[in-house]
């Protein structure tokens, strides 16, 4: 396979995870607004774990919902909004379009075509529900096909890594943002805004569900923190995601018969993650604990672009 | 049936229609479509005839127009009446193109080596030396295989039950030809009952005959199965769909320059397991932007030493670097000698009569009758900087005296032809629109190979000539049948 098709799989597939993260952080957004009276806190925060807090406040001098959700669906100035990643996903299956299957290749432009439409103009409150569920629905068709119809090899692998490099980097942000929230002494505090944040985190990786079916009705900071960093069943919990990454670098490594560091970097990965508690890491600190595992997460990323030679 | 009739009663007497003839009854080729058409309700053709819309553009089957920025990606319409030809009449195209192919490689070979045409007097020398598409580089290079021109695709048109003309050879980077297949699926999903009903000979082999025919013009004849890449300028460039279309249904790498670059003198393109040489690259970048060493020192899209690499026999590049010479539209007008000069005998395919403009006397012959005839770009394509004397105003032709005189030498003119139509299916039935018709050919020291059928490009306006996509034409299936 040529190391820009690799390249390709990983970047489309990154892309098009972040169009529904970024659709689902929306929703969660849209949502407080609706049920809270102040939450213009609240759009900073999901800007800031978007990563597009700052392209923001360079267009717009305050920060309402309205502007909010149109900057992060369909401004092309904003490289993380819906649109723009859909363009690019769209762009990336193009180039690898050999690589991919026709029912996944036509997943992709039907994605594009039909959020195109949709996203041509500024989407109004009353639309924004159906929006946002299209978008949701339109990666799903997409990650389906590539289930049903793609080999599994190298070419699934390098999807995967992506997806999950993508997804991995989405939920740590987000406790990033928010890590105050959740360190044990916000559970003095214990007041109604704090349910509220609750909430927004759990909503925001569409955790609500799957946090009740194993913790109960009753929310509690450290057992969100459990269950987003090390829940091994959480499929948007850290420990999933590097899981996968580590299992997809693993599958190359014998499939090229070639053991590379990005997969040394995985295993490493892995472990910081399995071999500790939820209280060893509000021992050395929620915070450092996540700003730490970022950063070994790009290094992984940039280590599997060199590895397999993506770039030139 | 009524509709049928009244639209042959409409269809303008004068040209050759390939369903109706010159209004003298239903051509023998078209006898089963017409039954078929005669009992099928119109709604329900156009509702199929969306549905195929509908699978193109889910398909991505599209192309980008040039300076058009609402229209990045355009769909190329198609239209489900095909375009049918038969057994007989083929058969004597074919030889037409093969002995046209035949002389165009030759002809080629000896450019680029001793002229013995231009030694014979049947060409001038400027023709050649003064030609951009000539390449110096290629002096004395004999291409792996002797093959210049691997894939072509003539244009063809007609204007009567036997009189087929060759508008232009494309003998460098001839495209289309996945629309050639894909039109072909659309239509056998949408009407298998007309494939019952009709023998048309299959089309559906071409990809992996292109990859047997590429494969075969390897330096190093002797490896089992050399390596193919397909390279393409990236996904911004007009015909990318066909380039990965190609690349997928051969089963081979689709490459760009970033992807290539010479290790051991060898061509070899980055996978993630490590550089690995090709043998044979059939390229869809133009000679220009292929070796920013050898040639263009601006382009990013080549690879710097392809060139080096080429001329010492370490790769196969099809079409190899120029041949644009072979279907510049100066040369065009001498093709008839040529294919004297090599062939020995009679060209089999007419030509269409072509005054160059760089001739005084020819000029002025021009200028005098612009209103009827044809002048184009020498160097041009796709339909852009022509001037159709019939169907232009008056201060267009003005405009492009003007143009003319200024640099004769850059134009031809040809006369206005009466191009054979065949029918579209259009809101108030069947209706006669002019059409042109390219043929695939493959070459490779194994022989010529011309798969039945190509791509027929029609006009959609009543009454066009111009059937180039980039300005509003359209496809149809095109059928050879089996007799």
């Amino acid at each position: 396979m040529l190391g820009k098709t690799a390249g390709g799989l990983y970047w489309m597939s990154r892309y098009l995870e972040r169009s529904e993260n970024t659709a689902r952080m929306i929703e969660a957004g849209q949502r407080i607004a609706l049920t809270r009276s102040s939450s213009d806190e609240e759009w900073i925060s999901i800007l800031q774990a978007a990563g597009t807090l700052a392209g923001y406040n360079a267009k717009y001098d305050t920060i309402t919902g309205d502007t909010a959700i149109d900057w992060m669906l369909r401004d092309p100035a904003n490289a993380s909004s819906v649109m723009s990643v859909v363009e690019m996903a769209r762009n990336n299956a193009k180039l690898v379009r050999t690589a991919l299957t026709r029912e996944v290749w036509e997943a992709i432009n039907e994605c594009w075509m039909v959020l195109k439409d949709c996203l041509a103009r500024k989407v109004s409150e009353r639309d924004l529900p159906q929006v946002l569920s299209k978008v949701r629905q339109r990666a799903a068709f997409v990650r389906g096909a590539m289930h049903g119809t793609m080999l599994r090899n190298d070419i699934y692998d390098f999807a995967r890594i992506g997806t999950f490099i993508e997804r991995a980097d989405n939920t740590s942000r987000i406790l990033d943002v928010k890590y105050y929230v959740l360190l044990p002494t916000a559970l003095s505090v214990g007041s109604s805004i704090d349910n509220v944040q609750w909430e927004s985190i759990l909503s925001s990786v569409s955790a609500e569900g799957g946090y009740r079916l194993t913790y109960g009705q009753k929310v509690l900071p450290h057992q969100i923190s459990q269950f987003l960093i090390l829940d091994k069943r959480m499929p948007r919990s850290l420990s999933f995601c590097i899981h996968k990454i580590r299992d997809n670098l693993e599958y190359l490594t014998q499939d090229y018969g070639t053991r590379l560091p990005s997969a040394d970097m995985a295993d490493a990965l892995c472990r910081s993650v399995s071999e500790r508690s939820i209280h060893d890491i509000f021992e050395m600190g929620l915070h450092e604990f996540i700003a730490g595992f970022l950063l070994d997460l790009s290094a992984l990323g940039q280590q599997t672009e060199l590895d397999y030679r993506f770039n030139e | 049936m009524r509709q049928t009739q009244n639209q042959q009663g409409q269809s303008q007497s004068q040209c050759f229609d390939e369903m109706w003839g010159r209004n003298d009854g239903l051509r023998e080729p078209y006898g089963k479509f017409n039954e078929w058409f005669a009992e099928e309700d119109p709604a329900r053709l156009r509702a199929k005839q969306r549905e195929a819309e509908e699978v193109f553009r889910l398909t991505g089957i599209t192309f980008n127009v040039y300076g058009r920025e609402e229209a990045a990606e355009r769909l190329i319409p198609f239209d489900i009446v095909p375009r049918i030809i038969s057994g007989r009449e083929w058969t004597k195209l074919e030889r037409g193109i093969e002995q046209r192919v035949r002389a165009i490689n030759a002809f080629l070979h000896d450019i680029y080596h001793r002229q013995e045409i231009v030694r014979a007097g049947r060409l001038p020398a400027e023709m050649i030396s003064k030609n951009a598409a000539f390449i110096p580089e290629m002096i004395g290079v004999t291409p792996p295989g002797g093959i210049y021109t691997h894939i072509v695709g003539i244009d063809l048109v007609r204007t009567g039950d036997d009189d087929f003309f060759v508008l232009e050879d494309n003998a460098r980077t001839p495209s289309g030809v996945s629309y050639m297949l894909e039109n072909r699926e659309t239509m056998l999903r949408m009407f298998p009952e007309l494939f019952s009903q009709n023998r048309v000979q299959p089309v559906s082999d071409y990809p992996r005959e292109l990859h047997r025919s590429l494969s075969a013009c390897a330096p190093n004849a002797t490896t089992d199965t050399p390596v193919v890449a397909v390279m393409t300028p990236g996904i911004y460039n007009s015909a990318y769909y066909e380039h990965s279309f190609l690349a997928d249904k051969m089963g081979v790498e689709l490459v760009e320059g970033s992807d290539l670059r010479v290790v051991d003198g060898r061509i070899a393109m980055r996978t993630t397991q490590g550089y690995k040489a090709i043998d044979v690259i059939y390229r869809r970048i133009d000679d220009d932007y292929l070796d920013p060493l050898n040639f263009n020192p601006e382009s990013a899209l080549g690879v710097p030493g392809i060139m080096d690499v080429y001329r010492a026999g370490g790769i196969t590049i099809a079409n190899a670097p120029g041949t644009g010479i072979a279907d510049d539209k100066a040369i065009y007008s001498y093709m008839p000698d040529i294919v004297e000069f090599y062939t020995g005998e009679k060209a089999i395919l007419q030509n269409v009569p072509t005054w160059r403009c760089s001739d005084p006397s020819s000029l002025q012959y021009v200028l005098d009758n612009l209103a009827d005839l044809v002048v184009k770009e020498v160097h041009g394509s796709g339909g852009y900087g022509m001037l159709i004397g019939p169907t232009a105003s008056k201060k267009e032709i003005a405009e492009f005296r003007d143009k003319l005189k200024s640099r004769p030498g850059n134009y031809i003119a040809q006369p206005t032809l009466s191009l054979s139509t065949v029918p579209i299916f259009t809101k108030s039935g069947l209706a006669p629109r002019h059409v042109d018709l390219r043929p695939f050919v493959l070459v490779s020291p194994d022989g010529i190979k011309i798969t039945p059928g190509g791509l027929t490009r029609v006009a959609l306006k009543k009454g066009s000539l111009v059937v180039n996509s980039s300005q509003g034409g359209g496809t149809k299936d095109t059928w050879v049948l089996g007799d």
